[in-house]
């Protein structure tokens, strides 16, 4: 009798050999082809991943499909990365700088992966919201305006009084309402502001949460004087640096507890599409914030180079040197320092070690170039 | 149950005819005109705006079939939304893959759409898809087992004619091949292989319903799988009814015909999963199962028999009673592994239980006829051996098919 079974098994595993064999002979391959077959569509108008740039056979075919559109969205990741709000100065009587911040609370449904839209709740009509940046020391008043349609407040990670924290009670206002909040910029380093309206969950990842840095000032720390010039905003020391800041984040869009899309700066896979171009000799620093909602922890790691960590940006001296990846649990920060110099040009990957993040979206690419003169 | 077949039978009396005047031709018109003017009013003025609270579209994607070749994973989706859906980006694994949508764009309400991924998978393994929508509303799919798809080449079609055959022609022949030896049974006798087809149907029925109603649970909204297959399960009933008893009651070869029809129509819809099961790797054909099957159907091939045995049909009539069973297992097992989708199975099931549903009242009638005790010849302990006997015999041939 003929043995059908035995017979069906062995003309799959024979396909499954040949199958296995093309796997083996180049992934690239099949990657190459989805994306060649992919551009075909570009004119159709569907979400196409239109330049399929050599870049991306790093991912080979696992990366998202098209592009975000940055103008409807009102904010571009690339543009993100190095836009620091820094608001208005004037002088109070006694001589102490006072640095005012307008910040309003909006509803705004925002892209956050090629055509997922999110219905969101923002600072400013983005997310993160504004990158604030004061010097240690000032006086600083946010004026914030609720035009959103639940109450909202800004908490901010720093010291100030108990009716300035921006909770329930002290700051958190209905909608349509105003709210100052007044206090010290201190301590310098690298921090953040959210809303602490509850459902506290709900709030933080519909998008409301920001940077907020205070740089050094050089003369409250004489002894690391230079350091402290290299983190002041303006000085021709920091222009030495190539700064940027990067909020990681991550949005459940099926509101069922779980992240769907993961990014830095909102929008999956921006970098991996448009890598960050890296002077080659030029020191990078990153103020790096962590505002993903529901993984306990969130990470970053450097491809092929190491870097210097200042956990939450309060020291002028590395809290962590020569490593290449560091792990942060909700509003946990700090600064990253590293650099190219010894390096060839070339794309160079960050993602976070849990792979799962990296999958569905958080993985970015420097591009170090020669520097042009 | 002779009433049933009564009025099934039996013409509605026609409606005396009237004259038609043009009132008559007015009062079709006019409802029609109603109905339009409503329309009309509803999209013109959206009196029904009131109801729109800010909720989004209800959204609703079925996947009817998966496809793993070598150039990754084709899956074609049904859209079963409240308006027109756009598929944003598909994930395998907790990762986003490129992939191409065939055609573009967004999918109409009940409107499918192939999705292409080229994704390296694993033989033997499990793949979850997952299709993100737009409003970033997701659809999950399982891959439970990942084996390549038979593809239209001719080994695998041959393979598969085998394994209909296994599993359809072959024991539909062996049961028929017991007919000199049944043709000796005297009246006791002849009621228990009677019963004994009413008991094996009525095994088949209960399957064959239940299945067709899993079945239509996965298929898309938009075919209202439950009363889908009661409509055709009732609508094969009473047509086969009816065009069974266009020459009076069915009897010798005409009912063996019947019953060979309505196990062929089973035998189709069981091919049709069976070949989707192992398309989809949810099964590895062992050569147990094979043979399980072919057990499991040898038992209706004596049922197709009994009707037979006080006649003396040409000896052609029997290759043509096999074939009529057992054949459409291997045309089920060549679509369902090709062009498969969970609602034509269901529907393919449901028309085989309308079938064996009709086939079971006329066998009922026959046996009554036959033994000439009308009713009570349904109680006699040899028809309640036969109907026991059938429904076991199925039921302890099918535990070695049920995984």
């Amino acid at each position: 009798m003929v043995d059908i079974g035995g017979w069906l098994r062995d003309t799959v595993s024979r396909r499954g050999f040949l199958w296995g064999g093309m796997v083996a002979a180049g992934g690239t391959v099949v990657g190459t082809s989805g994306a060649s077959s992919q551009a075909g569509h570009t004119q159709h108008g569907m979400s196409a991943a239109s330049a399929v740039a050599p870049h991306l056979a790093a991912h080979g075919a696992m990366i998202t499909v098209g592009d975000v559109d940055s103008d409807r969205n009102g904010f571009d990741p690339t543009v993100v990365l190095t836009e620091w709000e820094t608001g208005t100065l004037s002088k109070l009587p006694d001589g102490q700088t006072l640095r005012t911040f307008e910040i309003t609370a909006e509803d705004k449904e925002i892209e956050i992966a090629p055509g997922i839209m999110f219905p969101a709740w923002t600072y400013n009509g983005r997310v993160p919201g504004p990158a604030l940046r004061a010097t240690e020391g000032e006086r600083l008043k946010i004026v914030f305006r609720n035009y959103g349609s639940h109450p909202h407040s800004m908490h901010f990670h720093g010291i100030h009084s108990a009716r300035m924290d921006g909770v329930p009670g002290a700051g958190l206002i209905g909608p349509g309402d105003e709210f100052v909040y007044e206090f010290d910029a201190r301590p310098f380093g690298c921090h953040l502001y959210h809303c602490h309206a509850l459902p506290l969950k709900r709030h933080i990842h519909k998008g409301m949460y920001g940077a907020f840095i205070i740089d050094p000032d050089p003369a409250l720390h004489p002894e690391q004087a230079n350091v402290a010039r290299s983190r002041l905003l303006g000085s021709p020391e920091n222009a030495g640096f190539q700064e940027m800041v990067m909020v990681m984040n991550a949005f459940d869009t099926n509101f069922d507890g779980e992240n769907e899309v993961y990014a830095v700066n909102t929008v999956a896979h921006a970098y991996a599409k448009r890598p960050i171009r890296i002077l080659k000799d030029k020191p990078v620093r990153i103020y790096l914030v962590n505002m993903t909602e529901f993984d306990p922890i969130n990470s970053f790691h450097l491809h092929a180079n190491f870097f210097d960590y200042y956990n939450q940006g309060t020291t002028l001296t590395p809290t962590l040197t020569t490593v290449d990846l560091i792990t942060q649990c909700q509003a946990e920060r700090g600064i990253l320092e590293f650099t190219f110099k010894e390096h060839e040009p070339g794309l160079y990957m960050f993602h976070p070690h849990q792979s799962e993040f990296t999958e569905l979206g958080w993985v970015g690419m420097f591009d170090v170039v020669e520097a042009v003169s | 149950m002779t009433d049933i077949d009564r009025s099934s039978v039996e013409p509605f009396a026609a409606a005396p005819v009237e004259p038609r005047s043009r009132a008559y031709f007015l009062w079709i018109v006019i409802p029609l005109a109603v109905l339009g003017l409503a329309i009309a009013w509803l999209v013109s003025t959206d009196p029904l705006s009131g109801f729109r609270n800010g909720a989004p579209p209800v959204e609703k994607l079925t996947f009817e079939r998966t496809i793993l070749g070598s150039d990754g994973i084709r899956l074609l989706i049904r859209a079963g939304g409240s308006e027109p859906m756009r598929i944003a980006q598909v994930q395998v694994d907790d990762a986003y893959w490129q992939f191409t949508q065939d055609p573009p764009g967004a999918i109409a309400r009940g409107g499918t759409v192939w999705i292409h991924l080229p994704f390296p998978w694993i033989v033997g393994e499990a793949h979850a898809i997952r299709v993100v929508t737009n409003t970033g509303v997701t659809f999950d799919h399982e891959i439970p087992v990942a084996v390549l798809t038979p593809t239209r080449d001719s080994l695998s079609f041959f393979s598969q004619g085998l394994l209909g055959a296994f599993v359809g022609l072959l024991p539909v022949a062996i049961g028929l091949m017991f007919y000199p030896v049944l043709r000796g049974v005297g009246r006791n006798g002849m009621n228990f292989l009677l019963a004994l087809t009413v008991g094996l149907l009525a095994f088949l029925l209960i399957d064959a319903f239940g299945d067709a109603l899993e079945l239509a649970a996965e298929a898309a909204a938009i075919f209202q799988g439950p009363v889908m297959v009661v409509l055709a399960a009732v609508a094969s009933f009473l047509l086969l009814m009816a065009v069974g008893r266009r020459q009076g009651t069915p009897s010798g070869l005409a009912l063996a015909t019947f019953i060979a029809l309505g196990i062929g129509l089973h035998n189709l819809g069981e091919g049709l999963a069976i070949g989707a099961s192992f398309a989809a790797g949810a099964a590895g054909l062992g050569t147990f199962l094979v043979l399980g099957f072919t057990l499991h159907n040898i038992t209706e091939g004596i049922g197709i028999a009994a009707p037979i045995l006080k006649v003396r049909p040409p000896l052609w009539s029997f290759a043509g009673l096999t074939l009529l069973a057992g054949g459409p297992a291997v045309i089920g097992l060549w679509i369902g592994s090709l062009a498969y989708a969970p609602q034509w199975s269901a529907l393919a099931l449901a028309i085989g239980a309308g079938a064996i549903l009709q086939v079971i009242v006329e066998v009922g009638s026959y046996l009554m006829r036959s033994d000439g005790r009308g009713l009570g010849s349904l109680v006699a302990p040899s028809t309640m051996a036969g109907l026991l006997a059938g429904v076991a015999l199925m039921f302890t041939t099918a535990m070695f098919v049920k995984i």
